[in-house]
């Protein structure tokens, strides 16, 4: 394989590192950040994204990154993501008066880790690629270093995420030692091998439910989930934006790729803890967000299920349930991050608007953006039509029949439990008075506001033609053994 | 002529738009701007009734498959699949028809935030339209789940007193029981590889799978219908909601279950319908004798009216599982007069409360000295739900109970009790507002019915005349469809 041939394969990664490097040396000659500074980074992501969508398929560096269809599509929807977390943090910084050139930087960087996990093709991949990714959002966790919360923010978030990679490790070292190898394909042999000889495979086993957890972690799976609370109510909203959607996204598709591709033999042994996982997320999710009145909390809970869900599909296994995967956590991403971007946009008074009084009367104040936030809180509760329905929708399918049935069932009563709390949100904006007056609200985090609604209904009714057989294409390669 | 049905039920979307655009160009605390959102959804309402007659004239009553089909192909297998035929033509022009009723009816009651409660209604009519309309399942499910949210708001922002909890009730509620349909209804596209209504009626589920799915599905409809004992989300979103909302809920929105029944259940799943046929019977007669008594009991005049709408319901699912053309005519009958009766009711309870903000019966008395037309037309509306022959309650009634008869004698002799239940309960409410000397100083003022209000019943009471006395218009549309029904049913169950 020539030097040429590897770098095609990697070009998205080249692209985003050799970005980050020059746009760290403009930064520090110009020691402030601008608008051409954020533009340029913005362009880096877009161009990364193109390159990953027209790239070549293979594997480079010793089958240690994998382009394949699926890191394809996972790659564009979480560079498109991290392009748009830019502005929005730029600007919400600005008006603080802390802009750094530093924050596109290290959303770049974090860019650059996740598409890494999403090529992911063994142990020692993986482990730079979730290190790369998460080394830069925890810095951006306490970005807003003179609020006492983010600082708290980012110092639970990094010694609970070092605790997870130290699992991962373990885990990792364990798979490595019982298999010999470090690579996907190369455990998947080890894997069979041990099948057959009968419980010869218990070390490698063993290994996986450390590697799992430690994904878990990350992408705040119950029982997994202790800080994502705290973090997402401390750190700055279009920060939180950013990390509670993209990241998880890419877990999820490494998780899908090492479960498949190396642990592809021992669905009926990994099966049960995923349906576990999946099943603890959704009630905690359900019901630990009944008696939020934050809201930045009641979405860490939120996204909690939501990770829920998105188990349950990859618990089915297979490429429907993968597909179903895919699906669910592209339309997860872009309503999370409109979600934060809404917040991002409001406020009293100067005074971020964060618990549920402060939204009391918001559809009759800023009509735009109150119904944005409804259809955020609908599609969240899962009526039909509704971006987040169709994720459900496919999760569930995928789940019945692939012969998971009750656990679709306990899954789709505990969005009933769910339910409660998305209603409680749309009560407050239409049925209660306004206690005060709204900032007009910035242009950029409006703007993406609308348009992540819009997408989230009625256009997800239109793009789903788009997104599910790319889907299926994506699902079809990371489900290849 | 393919595109009339999404025509239809897109109609009020249109005049959606229309509203919003006007918001977005004129102040939208102008006077003149609310009356002009208020026109435009009225002629909104108006032009989807034309076409919804339009639909009936053009359909043919010979047929009993489905007619106006629409197919596009959508993502993931899924269809928009869009067809009527002759059991649910009819639901798509009682809808227009009380849609327009309910506009004017709102007219002076609504004051505040018109403009988003016009905007409301035209969105549940579009969804409840497209629910009879829908041959696909999931786009059935979207059309069904989704009217929840219009519903929930109508309550929630311009109901009474108790509104956030009636609301939230009702929801929750709902929500419940179609959660289990929707994982009856993913699984049913896993096994059969296909989501199209038409297809899947002729589709052989196993009976083990069949109970499973039946029961899922029952979830949802028993709630939606009401049947007893999940019934009680229904008196407190009565109670709450405003006028139109209860006209649209007892009118409609109840009717989406016992439609599903007839469209799921008993093609779907005949099996399992016949071995849970007790079941419903059960729960259908302790329905009528059970909640007329609590009917009789109740001294809001909105509950008690609420009530009597489950013990309606109770003959509709008599009628539907009795598996016989005179049951299946019989409730699709009942429940478009039920349509047609209880929104009209809703309505005579909503002309004294705009008067006196109040819904207690003790309150009232003697009204028929001050409000004689008013009398005359509440007097005929009670006729029309205790069954008096004649009117449009009678016909669905006897004939369900007629179907009834003709598979279990003992079910349908205690529901025929219901009638006699039903006339102690309306005729008393009858006396205690209207008869008697007025003894409430503070009525002694009130006016009777003005020239809108006329307008309103004008069209209601000739429907409940119309129906009650030429009932073959309705037979002549759904006979095909019931018959070929009954037949398939039979066939299944080996009757």
């Amino acid at each position: 394989m020539t030097v040429a041939q590897v770098a095609a394969l990697a070009s998205p990664e080249l692209i985003l590192a050799l970005s980050a490097l020059i746009l760290l040396v403009w930064g520090a000659f110009q020691g402030r950040i601008n608008t051409a500074f954020s533009f340029a980074a913005v362009v880096a992501l877009i161009a990364a994204a193109v390159a990953a969508a027209v790239g070549p398929l293979g594997r480079a560096f010793g089958g240690g990154l994998i382009a394949d269809a699926g890191s394809a599509f996972t790659k564009v929807v979480i560079y498109l993501a991290s392009a748009v977390a830019i502005p929005l943090g730029d600007r919400w910084f600005a008006r603080r008066g802390i802009e750094k050139f530093e924050y596109p930087i290290l959303v770049i960087i974090a860019a650059l880790g996740m598409g890494m996990m999403a090529s992911a093709g063994d142990l020692i991949s993986l482990y730079i690629s979730i290190e790369l990714q998460s080394l830069a959002l925890y810095i951006l966790a306490a970005f807003y270093r003179d609020d006492v919360k983010a600082s708290e923010a980012g110092l639970k978030y990094f010694v609970l995420g070092a605790l997870s990679s130290g699992l991962l490790l373990y885990g990792a070292s364990l798979i490595y030692g019982f298999a010999g190898s470090t690579r996907f394909d190369a455990i998947a042999h080890a894997v069979q091998v041990g099948a057959m000889h009968g419980g010869g495979g218990t070390g490698v086993l063993f290994g996986l439910i450390f590697l799992i957890c430690g994904i878990a972690f990350k992408v705040s799976a119950a029982p997994f989930h202790m800080w994502t609370p705290d973090v997402y109510e401390g750190a700055p909203t279009p920060v939180v934006g950013f990390f509670a959607g993209a990241p998880k996204l890419a877990a999820m598709v490494l998780l899908a790729r090492v479960l498949t591709e190396s642990f592809g033999g021992a669905i009926h042994e990994w099966r049960q803890i995923l349906v576990a996982l999946a099943l603890i997320s959704v009630a905690v999710g359900a019901f630990a967000g009944l008696v939020q009145r934050n809201l930045k909390r009641l979405w860490a809970y939120s996204s909690i299920a939501s990770i829920g869900y998105a188990l349950v599909g990859l618990a089915a296994g297979g490429v429907v349930g993968i597909q179903a995967m895919l699906i669910f956590m592209v339309l997860y991403v872009v309503d999370v991050t409109g979600f934060f971007a809404c917040l991002a946009a409001l406020s009293r008074e100067g005074r971020p608007m964060e618990t549920m009084d402060d939204f009391a009367g918001l559809v009759r104040e800023r009509p735009a953006l109150g119904m944005a936030m409804t259809i955020f809180a609908i599609s969240a509760l899962g009526i039909p039509g509704f971006s987040n329905f169709w994720g459900k929708y496919y999760v569930f399918k995928a789940a019945l029949v692939q012969g998971l049935a009750p656990v679709a069932v306990i899954a789709l009563v505990g969005s009933v439990v769910a339910a409660f709390y998305y209603l409680k949100l749309v009560k407050v904006m239409w049925f209660d008075p306004s206690p005060g007056v709204t900032d007009a609200p910035p242009r950029e985090a409006a703007l993406v506001t609308y348009a992540t609604a819009f997408f989230a209904f009625p256009a997800v009714l239109v793009a789903l033609i788009a997104i599910d057989p790319l889907a299926h294409t994506a699902a079809l390669a990371l489900a290849q053994r | 002529m393919s595109g009339l049905l999404s025509l239809i039920t897109f109609a009020p979307l249109i005049g959606v738009a229309a509203i919003l655009v006007l918001r977005a160009f004129a102040s939208p605390r102008d006077a003149r701007t609310v009356e002009a959102a208020r026109w435009i959804a009225l002629a909104t309402t108006l032009a989807t009734l034309a076409l919804s007659v339009l639909l009936v004239a053009k359909f043919d009553p010979r047929q009993s498959g489905f007619q106006f089909t629409e197919n596009a192909v959508w993502f993931s297998g899924l269809h928009y699949r869009m067809g009527v035929d002759g059991i649910s033509v009819l639901f798509v022009p009682l809808t227009a028809f009380l849609m327009p009723l309910c506009i004017i009816g709102s007219w002076k009651s609504i004051t505040n935030r018109v403009i988003e409660y016009m905007i409301a209604f035209l969105v549940l009519e579009a969804l409840v339209i497209g629910v009879f309309c829908a041959m696909d399942l999931i786009l059935f499910y979207l059309f069904f789940e989704g009217q929840l949210v219009p519903m929930f708001l109508i309550i929630g922002v311009w109901g009474g007193q108790n509104r956030i909890y009636a609301a939230f009730k009702f929801f929750l509620y709902t929500l419940l029981g179609s959660v289990l349909m929707l994982a009856a209804i993913l699984a049913i596209i896993g096994i059969a590889h296909t989501s199209s209504i038409p297809a899947l009626m002729v589709f052989k589920f196993a009976p083990s799978l069949q109970t499973w799915l039946w029961l899922a599905f029952f979830a949802s409809f028993a709630v939606k219908l009401p049947m007893w004992p999940v019934h009680t989300w229904l008196p407190d979103a009565h109670v709450e909601a405003p006028t139109a909302g209860s006209v649209i809920l007892a009118g409609i929105l109840l009717k989406m279950g016992g439609y599903g029944f007839l469209r799921f259940s008993l093609p779907m799943f005949p099996a399992a319908s016949w071995q849970f046929t007790p079941l419903i019977f059960a729960l259908s007669v302790i329905a009528i004798v059970y909640t007329s008594l609590v009917a009789f009991r109740q001294t809001d005049m909105k509950k008690l009216i609420a009530y009597t709408s489950v013990a309606h319901m109770g003959f509709v699912t008599l009628g539907i599982f009795s598996g016989n053309v005179q049951g299946e005519q019989g409730a699709i009958f009942q429940m478009l007069s039920h349509g047609v009766i209880s929104g009209a009711l809703f309505l005579c309870v909503g002309v004294v409360y705009d008067r006196m903000h109040t819904r207690e019966i003790a309150f009232y008395g003697g009204l028929v000295s001050r409000m004689p037309i008013y009398a005359a037309v509440f007097m005929l509306f009670t006729m029309g739900n205790l069954g008096l022959p004649g009117t449009s309650g009678f016909v669905g009634e006897i004939l369900s109970l007629t179907g009834t008869y003709g598979v279990a004698t003992w079910p349908a002799i205690v529901a025929a009790t219901g009638m006699v239940l039903s006339a102690m309960y309306a005729l008393t409410l009858y006396r205690r507002i209207v008869f008697g000397e007025i003894t409430n100083p503070a009525l002694t003022a009130i006016g009777d019915l003005g020239s809108r209000e006329v307008l309103i019943f004008a069209p209601l009471i000739v429907a409940t005349l119309w129906l009650g006395l030429q009932p073959g218009v309705v037979f002549h549309v759904t006979g095909t469809a019931t018959g070929h029904l009954v037949g398939a049913y039979h066939a299944a169950t080996g009757r």
